[in-house]
């Protein structure tokens, strides 16, 4: 069994009277350590299928396994302990505490860790932030940082519970090409030196070149089964993306 | 999640926008100074009553002597003498219920010292034992003995008013006053009481033996009528030949020789004008009264059915309507008070609600990082608590301010009231979780997807 499996995954919104299907039999497969970039045009279902991976939205019909365990089956509190544990997710617009310093922003998902006392937290709050390169940062507010740094702050929240497992819904879609471009650096180096799986939608072609496979999303559907070899993106691993099904 | 990480994750909350967590609270605030204040200013005046009542004597009863009644007319209580000595140290000796008897004469006459003179509102013969009664400690010198009663020794006991009008507050240990012409040595000055609850000095007092007030100054048996009139115009000398001397007419009719013989009321020779006794304490009051009845009837010979010679009273009656007054009082402020807390909870409720509506997408986030609903639930629920708790807490400074104020403006008796301050804490807790629990739940209600994408 692989990392991430998802089997025929429909998801349909109700608005009233009207079905609104948005994700119509998504299978795929993604092996531990992969970079993958997940495209296709706005409004096909991309952030729906991040929210069913990230473990904030169960699917209307089909499976999803994570590390061999059925997401769709657990409660909402056993969801909540995975998304704790085993994932980080980062979003467009950063969704940072406002009026709250790097470091407690950082920290917060720690506050749901039981076994950690406040002192570890904080320091293990103050290294993710040294990693990301804010480690003269920490106590300014999320007004006073400038868009990249926000992210980097997000990115820092995101690791902070040591996840094995990345989600980034358009993680550079408000920044200006310069910091997108350290920021994908910075995903790239998650990915390679720490091993951490990472899924990242974007609209940009530059931009999925970072990642060593790309899924492409349209209309609800995955339309390319075969894995996209970046030449920039250096050595690819042997078997990664040959789960790809459509 | 750690309790006091959660109350740490709210003060931040509330701090992010302090101004609208003080107008918040504000209800609250006003609601526990209220009610600290109205505890406060209820419990001084209650203590109040109580110390008036306790002045007066603990568990104090009455013995009085009976009613004289002819062809249906009441003389009034005290208007046939048959209460004894002997009858209080039976009393003191038979009733186990009661810890301390003493008889007391009472005469109101003037008293003269050097060019001063004065007619003190209370003037007891007695025993030693009427000061452990009204709970009275001689401040300077010492009281007069059981002897000094036996010998009826002219020696006699002054209130704190007396001292001051007749010998300017100087010490009149030794010195001599007189009573209708004769002479008393002044033995002790008795501590000050104050007034009492019907506004009475009652430091305005002369106690002496029952036996020397009897024998040697009224020679009546009820005499109230000021003395010193009469005590002028007289040329009697007193002497102990002269059993009763300075008598005078009677306040009441004399009862015919028929009357007398149609109630067969025994009248006893040396009578006192009432018996003070005290209870062991306050539960066994009606049980003193009890055996004090019986214990009259047997010695004064009443059989089942007549009336009684005497009448038995005690304070609980008086104590209780004055409490209970201040006890209503306290009770209608303290609704309002109540009142003021459920409107101050409301507004907690309101802007609860709309700090969760604001906030929906920290909720989401909370929720996207691992925050499980009872995580949310518990977050919000801890912050309105803290928020009550702090507004308590102010609410009761505030109060505690407003009853000191009180005190050293209006001098009104107050009294910290610590079961008041523990109440309220208790209560500001409940209005938190009461009115801060549907807010709360409403955000863990939340979907996280929505909540994130909420604008
Ligand atoms: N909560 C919702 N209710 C109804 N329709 C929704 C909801 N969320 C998303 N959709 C619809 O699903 C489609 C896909 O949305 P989304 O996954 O956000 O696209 P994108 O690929 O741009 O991220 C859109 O057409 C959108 O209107
Ligand atoms: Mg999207």
């Amino acid at each position: 069994m692989e990392f991430i499996e998802l089997h025929n995954v429909y998801k349909t919104y109700y608005i009233g009277d009207i079905d609104v299907p948005v994700l119509k039999g998504v299978s795929l497969t993604v092996a531990r350590g992969e970079m993958v970039a997940l495209m296709g045009a706005s409004g096909s279902g991309k952030s729906t299928l991040m929210n069913i991976l990230g473990c904030l939205d169960h699917p209307t019909s089909g499976e999803y396994w994570l590390e061999g365990r059925e997401i769709s089956r657990l409660t909402a509190d056993q969801r909540a302990m995975v998304r704790n544990r085993q994932l980080g997710f980062v979003f467009q617009n950063f969704n940072l505490l406002p009026r709250t310093s790097a470091l407690e922003n950082v920290a917060m998902p720690l506050t749901y860790t039981s076994d950690l006392s406040d002192r570890e937290a904080r320091h293990r709050a103050r290294e993710v932030l040294v990693r990301v390169g804010l480690q003269d940062r920490l106590d300014h507010e999320p007004s006073q940082l400038s868009g990249g740094q926000q992210q980097r702050v997000a990115i820092a929240r995101a690791l902070v519970n040591h996840p094995p497992l990345l989600f980034a819904d358009e993680p550079t879609g408000n920044l200006d090409s310069h910091t997108s471009e350290d920021i994908l650096r910075m995903f790239k180096q998650l990915n390679e030196s720490d091993g951490i799986t990472i899924i990242m939608v974007t609209h940009d072609a530059e931009v999925a070149r970072h990642a060593r496979r790309t899924i492409h999303i349209h209309d609800g559907v995955i339309v390319n089964g075969e894995q996209t070899h970046n030449p920039e993106a250096g050595p690819v691993g042997t078997a990664l993306g040959s789960g790809d099904t459509v | 999640m750690k309790v006091y990480r959660t109350i740490r994750t709210a003060m931040k909350a509330l701090r992010r926008n302090p101004m609208r967590a003080l107008l918040t609270t504000l209800g609250i605030m006003i609601g526990v100074a209220a009610v600290i204040a109205m505890m406060e200013i209820g419990a001084g005046s209650s203590a109040a009553v109580q110390k008036s009542i306790s002045s007066m004597g603990a568990n104090v009863v009455l013995v009085m002597p009976g009613t004289a009644t002819s062809s249906g007319i009441s003389f009034g209580s005290g208007s046939v003498t048959t209460l004894t000595p002997d009858d209080a140290q039976a009393i003191l000796r038979e009733c186990p219920a009661v810890r301390t008897a003493a008889p007391a004469v009472r005469a109101r006459t003037q008293v003269v010292c050097g060019n001063r003179n004065w007619v003190p509102s209370s003037m007891y013969g007695t025993t030693p034992a009427f000061l452990d009664v009204r709970d009275w400690t001689v401040v300077d010198g010492d009281s007069f003995t059981e002897r000094d009663v036996l010998n009826a020794n002219k020696v006699c006991l002054l209130g704190q008013t007396l001292v001051r009008e007749l010998f300017d507050g100087a010490s009149p240990i030794g010195k001599e006053i007189r009573v209708k012409n004769v002479a008393f040595r002044v033995v002790g000055v008795l501590g000050p009481k104050g007034a009492n609850m019907m506004g009475m000095d009652q430091d305005d007092i002369l106690l002496a033996p029952w036996t020397t007030i009897k024998y040697r100054v009224t020679g009546s048996t009820l005499q109230s009528a000021n003395q010193s009139a009469a005590a002028a115009a007289s040329s009697t000398v007193n002497t102990l030949s002269n059993l009763y001397p300075g008598g005078q007419a009677g306040l009441y009719p004399q009862q015919s020789e028929v009357q007398a013989a149609d109630t067969p009321l025994p009248v006893r020779f040396a009578n006192v004008d009432q018996v003070l006794v005290t209870a062991r304490s306050a539960p066994e009051i009606p049980a003193a009264i009890s055996q004090m009845t019986a214990l009259l009837h047997e010695r004064h010979h009443i059989r089942p059915g007549e009336s009684d010679d005497f009448t038995i009273r005690d304070m609980t009656e008086m104590s209780n309507t004055l409490s209970s007054t201040t006890k209503l009082m306290t009770n209608l402020l303290l609704c309002v008070a109540m009142i003021s807390l459920v409107v101050g909870g409301v507004g907690i409720m309101n802007i609860m609600l709309v700090s969760v509506t604001e906030r929906t997408r920290e909720i989401g986030l909370r929720m996207s990082v691992g925050a499980r609903a009872r995580d949310i639930l518990r977050q919000f629920l801890v912050e309105a608590v803290v928020l009550c708790l702090v507004g308590g807490a102010v609410g009761i400074l505030l109060g505690h301010g407003g009853s000191t104020l009180v005190r050293m403006l209006l001098h009104w008796p107050v009294q910290t009231s610590p079961t008041a301050i523990a109440a309220s804490v208790v209560v500001s807790a409940a209005v938190g979780i009461l009115f801060g629990y549907y807010p709360a739940w409403k955000a863990s209600r939340l979907d996280p997807i929505e909540a994130l994408r909420y604008e």
